[in-house]
């Protein structure tokens, strides 16, 4: 199957492989512990771990764009904010 | 109570997930491919790394667009809103009124966009148009064609025109489930129509606003076909909004780069918008 008309490049495929683990890990860890484990955060709703990664994900979409379109196009920085932020969002929204 | 988790029951869900992948996943994939390289068509790609991203945030064109958006949506909610409540409360609840008003309604929701577009574009023109016309008899001068505001005014018109209904007949249905004893409650303790308005019927029609209000925003914040068929983005570009940029730039200029990673961005906004929405929606009902 071709799927060069969807203009695959290295970084892209290593965007999305990252993303697609990230599910297999998710989807095994509620094989493991099922539930979700739902609570209320600092954020005061209930979010179950499905909910954090959405709010990991989308908050580091912004992350990034921020720092593109205020510092610049070396993202390091903002992938090591995104970073500390997953981790903040998981520990305690 | 404990609940029983069978996580095979995700095997029930499967043919959906394969219809998503195949209609959202993969051109969602194929544009954020698109959005880091360049091309000048035949398949042939150059990479571009977050060039067309910086290009975008740093554009004064997608800000004034997106302002516009916000703006526009803003001022439909502010007016769609109110006007809906109004309407649904002064509609009549039992009679032969009900089907008429319902009907009469619903009709503006069975009208496609691109219809939508062309009856207004036809009723503003000064030359054959009845409001153009009526308007330029009582001495006013109008002309949606040269006039940003009165482009402005005729796109909110026709959104207003076009969609109040949703609004109306959401809240018609929250307000015809609140039960009569809340009424003659009301009516016991001899309060008056605006403190009935306030204490019963808006705290019921809460999840019904909230829904409509949901709709009514990504709706607008979307808008792309009736502003394309009345003004076509103008005059200038004072009604161009976010999708009318992102054709223009997509198919008119043919900047797929660019064009895509302001999908991309546009994207983002909408479902961060979404969630928000859903979030307080949710929320809300966990109250209850």
């Amino acid at each position: 199957m071709n799927f060069s008309w969807m203009a695959w490049t290295l970084p892209t495929v290593a965007f999305f492989g990252t993303i697609f683990l990230l599910f297999v890990g998710m989807s095994i860890w509620e094989y493991v512990s099922p539930g979700g484990n739902p609570r209320f955060g600092i954020l005061r709703f209930e979010t179950t771990r499905g909910d954090r990664l959405f709010v990991s994900l989308l908050g580091s979409a912004f992350i990034h764009l921020a720092w593109l379109g205020l510092v610049g196009p070396n993202l390091w920085w903002a992938l090591a904010i995104s970073v500390v932020y997953a981790i903040g969002v998981f520990r305690f929204v | 109570m404990n609940k029983t988790w069978n996580n095979k029951a995700w095997f029930m869900v499967l043919p959906m997930l394969l219809l998503v992948l195949f209609s959202a996943a993969i051109p969602l994939m194929t544009v954020v491919n698109y959005s880091v390289q360049d091309t000048f068509g035949n398949n042939v790609f150059f990479w571009a790394g977050t060039e067309w991203y910086e290009q975008i945030l740093n554009s004064r064109r997608f800000w004034d667009a997106m302002g516009r958006n916000l703006a526009f949506s803003f001022i439909i909610l502010a007016i769609e809103i109110p006007l809906g409540i109004l309407i649904a409360l002064n509609m009549p609840r039992r009679g032969w009124g009900v089907p008429l008003c319902l009907v009469l309604m619903a009709l503006p929701l069975l009208i496609p966009w691109n219809v939508v577009g062309t009856i207004w574009q036809v009723f503003g023109r000064v030359d054959i148009g009845l409001l153009g016309r009526v308007l330029e008899g009582i001495g006013i001068d109008y002309n949606y064609v040269r006039d940003p505001l009165d482009a402005w005014i005729t796109v909110i018109l026709m959104d207003v025109w076009h969609w109040t209904s949703l609004v109306v007949l959401l809240c018609y249905a929250g307000l015809v489930s609140i039960p009569d004893a809340y009424y003659q409650a009301a009516r016991i303790d001899g309060a008056s129509r605006f403190a009935i308005f306030r204490y019963i019927q808006l705290p019921k029609l809460r999840r019904v606003l909230t829904i409509a209000i949901l709709l009514r925003f990504m709706d607008s914040f979307m808008i792309y076909t009736e502003p394309f068929v009345v003004t076509g983005g103008g005059p200038g570009n004072s009604t161009t909004f976010l999708s009318i940029d992102l054709v223009k730039m997509a198919v008119g200029q043919f900047d797929l780069g660019p064009a895509a990673a302001m999908s991309i961005i546009y994207f983002l906004i909408v479902l961060l918008l979404s969630w928000i929405f859903y979030t307080v929606m949710t929320s809300h009902e966990g109250e209850r």
